[in-house]
């Protein structure tokens, strides 16, 4: 995860010249906070000038300060502590060791949860993000019309997460509702898929997709920096559109797609309200765990079960898988993400 | 991919082309929000069963019945909390994270680097680890069914992304500024506020817009929180409405969402271009 942290804003920094601090900073990738104000003015009065700055930096802080400390490093701590515990919230947590470990690796409805949120980020990442590649390539042309088209697309991601989207979606893909009279048209008749737990997560997978505004935006500005050099000399060379792409889109827009790989990712592990909404039939997440999202189950088990223990388990587990997924992302982008020397 | 065709009749059949496929997309994109806006307008049994977009026989009935309220509250009382909240938000999401930011970008202070590390670090997590013992210190401190545990992140700038987005935006600004205000004698503060503020208006306004929008839509938040239905923010209201009336009433629950929506929609056609540049600027700088 740290060495994650590290370099997080890494993948934009050569992009943007302004911002890219000018000697080359070698330390830590994170583009260090660079102005005009050297550690050590010449002249004056170095220290105490420093002790000022000091002072006047931490006092702008305190609020972050105090939010890292009391709402997420404090938090943090005490929820890895309660991982080891059986705690309801009314009497004092009790030390069981690695019991709530044991019991979530046991429970299938723990492996059910890893299960479809494994298959939500596996299927809904990918689809979201070649849609937004795709509709950006389309709409990356110099044309009347091109911001209406972007604001269009970009619409359903402000709105997608809500509870209003989920109902709509519920109706969307219900029996006999427009998804699946669409699918009698083509001489299909699979029935709703909200009433069916195998099909009711691509009920939510499709939501997902259906805003890849978010990221096309992202593609959108990462196109518009490919200088159209490339794409001309490469046309002398008689490189057709699909050879184009491959060879000089994809390379050239490489740090902005694994930008968009990691949040999207990182994002799709986390979904809940729209599986809450969509699968609830009386009960959160689903007719037989069909939406049983990991954050679901967290959920269940911590404030309708009251097993903050266990709960604090999952989420240290929901950790550990980010993490390491990041971690990959991160190892293997040396392969195949280009950044260009010296920041152009 | 366009670079070819230089004749005018090429030009407009290509133009013809790119618009006509856009077009194409953007209808099954945006088809479901026609069926929807379609669908508040038919009677209940006509709703589910049809792919028409619009109503045989256009009705306003599901519309009126809102004013009858969820469970007896009326919806204005969820709309003022969800109000209330979201802009409660924004108050504190501009102050806090825009003093972290300018002390990132403009104040050369011990320990900056470390802090701005963890600043990132936080962008990245999972906010489920927070939960259940954010929930156990709001349990302790007595604060569950108040605005508080809802509102005091935001106050204490832990919404990375937007100290993020404002430090990008402020390091963007020319240094002399701000060299030139110390040379006047200008101490930090006034430095902040009467120049680099101002200066930091289309972050200020894009921030603002995101803070709004997220917690308006917000759901998990209010579910854990708030248990007294004269206190539900909209989306718990929707809940509410789903749980209560589920499928005996799609009319109303769809006229319903819609009405939740609205100020989404309205933040979204005032300020599309904050919004979609603010987006862009994130993945890029």
């Amino acid at each position: 995860m740290d060495t994650a942290v590290n370099t997080v804003p890494n993948p934009a920094a050569p992009e943007s010249p302004a911002t890219a601090p000018p000697g080359g900073g070698t330390a830590s990738a994170v583009p260090a906070p660079r102005d005009g104000h050297p550690r050590r003015p010449a002249g004056g009065a170095p220290r105490r000038r420093n002790a000022r700055e000091n002072l006047a930096g931490y006092l702008f802080m305190s609020p972050w300060i105090t939010g890292f400390l009391l709402l997420t490093a404090g938090p943090m701590a005490v929820s890895l502590y309660f991982a080891f515990t059986d705690y309801n919230l009314f009497d004092a947590p009790r030390w069981i060791g690695l019991d709530n470990f044991t019991e979530m690796f046991g429970d299938p409805r723990w492996r059910t949860s890893v299960e479809v949120t494994g298959w939500y980020v596996v299927l809904g990442t990918p689809l979201k993000l070649a849609a937004a590649l795709g509709v950006a390539v389309l709409l990356n042309q110099s044309r009347r019309g091109q911001g209406f088209y972007r604001a269009a697309f970009y619409a359903p991601s402000l709105i997608g997460a809500s509870v209003s989207i989920a109902i709509v979606w519920r109706a969307l893909f219900s029996d006999n509702a427009p998804v699946d009279r669409a699918q009698q048209l083509i001489g299909l008749d699979p029935g709703g898929w909200i009433g069916d737990p195998d099909k009711i997560i691509y009920a939510l997978v499709a939501l997902t997709v259906w805003q890849f505004g978010a990221p096309m935006v992202i593609f959108l500005a990462g196109l518009k920096q490919v200088p159209r050099e490339l794409y001309e000399a490469a046309q002398m060379d008689g490189a057709g559109p699909w050879r184009r792409f491959w060879n000089i889109t994809l390379p050239m827009i490489s740090p902005v797609l694994f930008f968009n790989v990691l949040l999207e990712t990182i994002h799709s592990f986390q979904i809940f309200g729209s599986a809450y909404i969509i699968g609830s039939q009386g009960n959160a997440c689903g007719p037989a765990d069909g939406t049983l999202v990991y954050t679901c189950y967290l959920y269940v088990q911590g404030f309708e079960n009251s097993r903050m223990g266990l709960a604090s388990a999952m989420a240290w587990m929901l950790l550990l898988a980010v993490g390491l997924v990041t971690a990959v992302l991160f190892w293997s982008q040396r392969r195949w993400v280009h950044y260009e020397e010296g920041g152009r | 991919m366009s670079l070819v065709r230089t004749g005018a009749r090429g030009v407009r059949a290509g133009s013809l082309a790119w618009h006509l496929g856009s077009l194409a997309v953007l209808a099954v994109v945006l088809y479901p929000v026609m069926w929807v806006i379609g669908g508040s307008f038919k009677p209940n049994d006509e709703i589910v069963g049809s792919l028409n977009v619009l109503p045989t026989d256009p009705i306003t009935d599901n519309y009126r019945r809102l004013a009858d309220g969820i469970a007896d509250i009326p919806i204005s009382t969820f709309f003022g909390n969800s109000l209330f909240l979201a802009l409660a938000s924004v108050v504190g999401v501009l102050v806090s994270s825009s003093l972290a930011a300018y002390a990132f970008a403009k104040i050369g202070f011990a320990g900056r680097n470390l802090l701005f590390t963890l600043m990132i670090g936080t962008l990245l997590l999972p906010y489920h680890v927070l939960l259940i013992p954010q929930y156990v210190l709001f349990q302790k401190l007595e604060l569950i069914n108040t605005y508080t545990p809802l509102l005091l992140g935001k106050y204490l700038a832990t919404d990375a992304f937007f100290v993020f987005l404002m430090v990008q935006f402020m390091r963007g600004l020319p240094r002399e500024l701000d060299e030139a205000a110390r040379l006047d004698g200008c101490g930090h503060l006034r430095t902040y506020w009467s120049i680099v503020l101002p200066l930091c208006r289309p972050a200020l306004i894009t921030s603002a817009i995101f803070t709004f929008i997220n917690a308006w839509n917000d759901f998990m938040g209010p579910l854990i929180y708030l248990n007294e239905p004269e206190k539900y923010t909209v989306s718990l209201g929707l809940k509410m409405f789903v749980d209560q009336d589920g499928v005996a009433n799609y009319g109303g629950m769809i006229a319903m969402s819609l009405v939740a929506l609205l100020p989404v929609v309205a933040f979204f056609l005032a300020f599309q271009r904050y919004l979609i540049d603010g987006m862009a600027t994130s993945g890029l700088k």
